[in-house]
């Protein structure tokens, strides 16, 4: 990789109100890269996420996009470059998945430029590309969490950007529809976009990563592959926990397992 | 404590008028005498009343925001007393307290249950009480349309005022408000297991069902009745249950016993300020507490 | 969807069942206007009669009738109703909550303070339509400074508006007590909303402002119906949220408060258009010209029923419309529980 990545931060302060999460937070997302930022709760990746989707404006500092600093740019500019999942979102009553997904062909849209035949075809494309065709006159508030996720994930693509943020697309699904939400994550990356998402599970996330930001208390602890990074040591340091690390049986790639905390004192045979 | 209210409300009279009055010998006070006390004692109870329905409205919707008058059953009163006066000619408190009662009561009903009930959220209950505020006021206006008679009666007392205050008032009220103060008290541990949530309270042992309804005809009581005597006073049940809290913590076996406590002072040093800042008239309580309470009000919102 | 695209790359898009239900507004609007210029008052006139006078062909009475008297009621009951239901579409939909409405935000109680100023300490018609308007606006003023630099977002706006509105309602009680019986008669017809003896003086400001309004409504209508995803995900769509908000809302409040100076606070108009328009074109998104067009009808056929409802004798078109909205909005809360949506 050479030169400046398309997307980083330099000297992020990042705060809520009065509550400041970081200070003096530098990072670069690896064009083409699967970012993965992961930490304990409250550690500040999310707000990080915010501030590069400048959905949150830093206190200080300047988040970059293709070197010029994001909010100095037009709106719609950076709609058509940079795509945020949101955590928490809410669909409209009775929206319907095509409805929600074409909604996401905003910045590419004028008053008088509403529906043009390349917006259709994207959002079919969209819509294909996440497994949600099938549900596209469904309304967003009756399918399951697994399918609404992927219909979210289908408006975010809609925006048809090469960059694209998700805050936490795991959370609240169950095990099997994390799995597919990651899978899909893959292939969006496998096709050139560059992706950054912040998750919970340090497995997944060292399993389906090819960069790892590691943050505790507001700063990073470390970043690079994770096969590299991810050590117990990391592990210790971040989370506090103790633990081994032994090859994912699957892949390869390391998986964390927590050590015993009482061997000795309830022995079990 | 109490004494300290009474005493509080008097300096406003000179001290020897105020002598005389406490000596009842002197006849030529006996006029004042029979205007100030009532009043204070009106206020006292009012106060109390508009304090602990407003905690207990606050603990049971779990809602830090709720306050009768916002949510509508001060409106509900209204309603009704102005129907009474409107369409049955009824003029006198002791006639309106049964229709403010009922009045209450169903609004209190109506917006608790249009308010999501068990469900509900702060915004989605406050606003069910502005709109149930909202339908009142055009049914209240339209009475008074229709009747001039009424209009003068009723532009009065919806502002909310102790000066029309008599010992018939205070003693047509005193019973309900009492049973309402009682009633809350007797609850409050069954509200504080309710705090924690439903399946929590019945864990404990309280039964969340038979906790509202008795909450509910509580506060349909004591707001009933102040409102009947009174008009529809805002923002005292909702402060006063903030301030109080701050001293008490959120128990509520300390906490409405203090309302009962606090309430009166706000309210009778509101009437007290109108007096003063209105003279030589005076300005009604009711647009005292607006006024003063109401950017109280949009501070805490603005802070949270 | 109906698509429509030109060559040069342009392209409209529409959903059938929502130009449907214009259309069906549109005309029913029509038919509603000629039965309210020829019918009802003491000079009943045939359709036929109505657009002969229209085209300049009727009797100097009858000139006078429509010209004077009818038509600039008409109008001013069209226009407060768009008026008012474009508010209420705009409001409920940037708070994202179906109760929103101006008088929920207190800004129609800011328009009756200045209003009631005005009554209290005398003043003719045109001074109270200004100050109705000026105190609509210092209400919107005032949420806007509380609800400070933190923006104008849902939750927050609503409780300091039902704050703001709280405090206004007392005072306006208590200016109420400051006026002479007469007066006060007079204001509380004002408060409720009244089309009697409207004219064009009233009309025209309130026409000039939609006008004024419109473009900026409807060029910001689709950065509107991307904030109904949540703020996150309309910035990340590249919508310039804030900025809009601001745009809309005072666009809101301007309405909200020269729609009332017109014809005073006529309630539920703002809170049930738009819900009527919504289930009506069945479509998600703020409906915005659906919605002022089913305002403008509600206000219309409303002010018939009132003029009509009592014989010998005309109610504020507020009552009917309070009793109406007052039953529709019961119902609105009691099926949403139903559907156990929060």
């Amino acid at each position: 990789m050479s030169g400046n990545p398309r997307l980083g931060g330099v000297g992020l302060t990042l705060a809520y109100e009065r509550r400041i999460v970081a200070e003096g937070l530098s990072v670069d997302v690896p064009d083409g890269s699967f970012t993965v930022v992961i930490g304990p709760n409250a550690c500040g990746k999310s707000t990080l996420l915010r501030a590069l989707a400048r959905t949150l404006r830093p206190r200080a500092g300047t988040v970059l996009l293709d070197g010029r600093d994001i909010h100095s740019l037009p709106s719609r500019a950076v709609a058509r470059t940079l795509g945020l999942l949101p955590q928490s979102s809410v669909a409209p009553d009775g929206i319907t998945v095509a409805d929600l997904v074409s909604r996401g062909r905003y910045p590419h849209q004028g008053l008088l430029r509403q529906w043009s035949a390349e917006d259709e075809r994207v959002v079919a494309e969209s819509m294909a590309d996440t497994g949600v065709a099938e549900l596209a006159d469904r309304p967003v508030d009756e399918l399951s969490g697994g399918q609404r996720q992927r219909a979210w994930i289908a408006m975010a693509l809609a925006q048809r950007t090469p960059l694209l943020l998700l805050d936490e697309p795991t959370t609240w699904l169950d095990i099997a529809h994390q799995v597919e939400v990651l899978e899909l994550c893959a292939r969006l990356h496998e096709q050139g976009r560059t992706l950054v998402a912040v998750l919970h599970d340090l497995h997944q996330a060292a399993r389906y990563a090819t960069h790892l930001i590691a943050m505790r208390d507001g700063r990073v602890v470390t970043s690079g592959d994770p096969r590299e990074v991810v050590t117990a040591d990391l592990v210790q340091e971040v989370f506090g926990l103790p633990c081994r690390i032994v090859a994912d049986p699957e892949t390869g790639t390391p998986l964390v397992v927590p050590a015993a905390r009482r061997p000795a004192i309830s022995p079990r045979r | 404590m109490l004494l300290s209210i009474a005493v509080g409300a008097r300096p406003l009279s000179p001290a020897e008028v105020w002598q005389g009055l406490v000596s009842t010998a002197s006849p030529e006070h006996s006029v004042v005498h029979q205007m100030r006390l009532p009043r204070t004692l009106l206020g006292l109870l009012a106060g109390a009343a508009l304090g602990v329905s407003g905690a207990l409205m606050q603990a049971l919707t779990r809602n830090p925001l709720a306050d009768p008058g916002l949510l509508g059953i001060n409106a509900g009163a209204s309603a009704a007393i102005a129907t009474a006066v409107g369409l049955l000619g009824i003029g006198t408190v002791g006639g309106w307290i049964w229709f403010a009662m009922l009045g209450a009561a169903a609004v209190t009903a109506l917006g608790y249950a249009v308010g999501g009930g068990r469900r509900a959220t702060p915004e989605r209950l406050a606003l069910a009480g502005a709109a149930l505020n909202a339908v009142l006021f055009s049914y209240v206006s339209g009475m008074m349309l229709i009747d001039a008679a009424s209009l003068d009666r009723l532009r009065f007392w919806t502002v909310g005022s102790l000066a029309a205050a008599e010992f018939a008032t205070v003693r047509t009220v005193a019973p309900f408000i009492a049973a309402g103060l009682l009633a809350a008290l007797a609850g409050a541990r069954a509200l504080n297991a309710l705090a924690l949530g439903d399946d929590a309270a019945r864990a404990l042992g309280a039964r969340p069902a038979l906790v509202r309804v008795g909450t509910i005809t509580a506060v349909t009581l004591l707001c009933g009745a102040a409102t009947a005597a009174c008009g529809p006073i805002v923002f005292v049940g909702l402060l006063v249950p903030h301030l109080v809290r701050r001293l008490t913590g959120p128990d509520l076996r300390w906490l409405l016993p203090a309302c009962a406590v606090y309430a009166p002072v706000l309210l009778l040093g509101a009437d007290v300020a109108g007096r003063v800042l209105g003279r030589p008239g005076e300005l009604q309580v009711g647009l005292v507490t607006a006024v003063l309470g109401g950017p109280l009000f949009l501070r805490l919102v603005a802070r949270r | 969807m109906s698509v429509l695209r030109t060559p040069g790359g342009l392209s409209l898009r529409w959903r059938r069942r929502s130009a449907a239900v214009v259309t069906g507004c549109a005309s029913a609007t029509l038919l509603l206007a000629l039965a309210a210029v020829g019918g009802g008052g003491d000079h009943p006139m045939s359709p036929a009669d109505v657009l002969r006078t229209l085209t300049g062909g009727g009797s100097p009475a009858e000139e006078f009738i429509v010209g004077e008297l009818r038509l600039p009621r008409l109008v001013t009951a069209l226009a407060v109703g768009a008026a008012l239901a474009l508010a209420g579409a705009v409001v409920q939909s940037l708070l994202r909550n179906p109760l929103g409405s101006p008088d929920v935000l207190g800004l129609t109680q800011g328009a009756a303070t200045g209003a009631l100023v005005v009554v209290v300490l005398g003043g003719g018609t045109l001074t109270l339509a200004g100050a109705a308007t000026a105190g609509g606006l210092a209400a919107g003023l005032l949420i806007a400074a509380v609800t400070g630099r933190r923006g104008l977002a849902g939750a927050r706006v609503v409780l300091v508006g039902i704050g703001v509105a709280a405090i206004l309602t007392g005072v306006n009680g208590w200016l109420l007590t400051r006026a002479q019986l007469m007066d006060a008669a007079r204001a509380v017809l004002w408060l409720t909303g009244s089309l009697d003896g409207r004219g064009w003086a009233q009309a025209l400001p309130l026409l000039g402002v939609l006008a004024a309004s419109t473009p900026l409504l409807f060029g910001y209508g689709r950065a509107l119906s991307m904030t109904e995803l949540g703020d996150e995900a309309a910035i990340a769509a590249g919508v310039p949220v804030r900025r809009a908000r601001r745009a809309l809302l005072g666009a809101a409040v301007l309405l909200a408060s020269v729609a009332a100076a017109a014809a005073g606070p006529v309630s539920f108009v703002a809170l049930t258009a738009p819900h009527l328009a919504r289930r009506l074109t069945r479509a998600p998104g703020p409906n915005l010209l659906a919605s002022a067009l089913v305002g403008a009808v509600l206000l219309v056929a409303a002010d018939l029923v009132a003029q009509r409802a009592v014989e010998g004798r005309q109610l504020p078109v507020g009552v009917v419309t309070g009793v109406l909205g007052g039953a529709y909005l019961v119902w609105l809360l009691a099926a949403q529980r139903r559907a156990g949506r929060s």
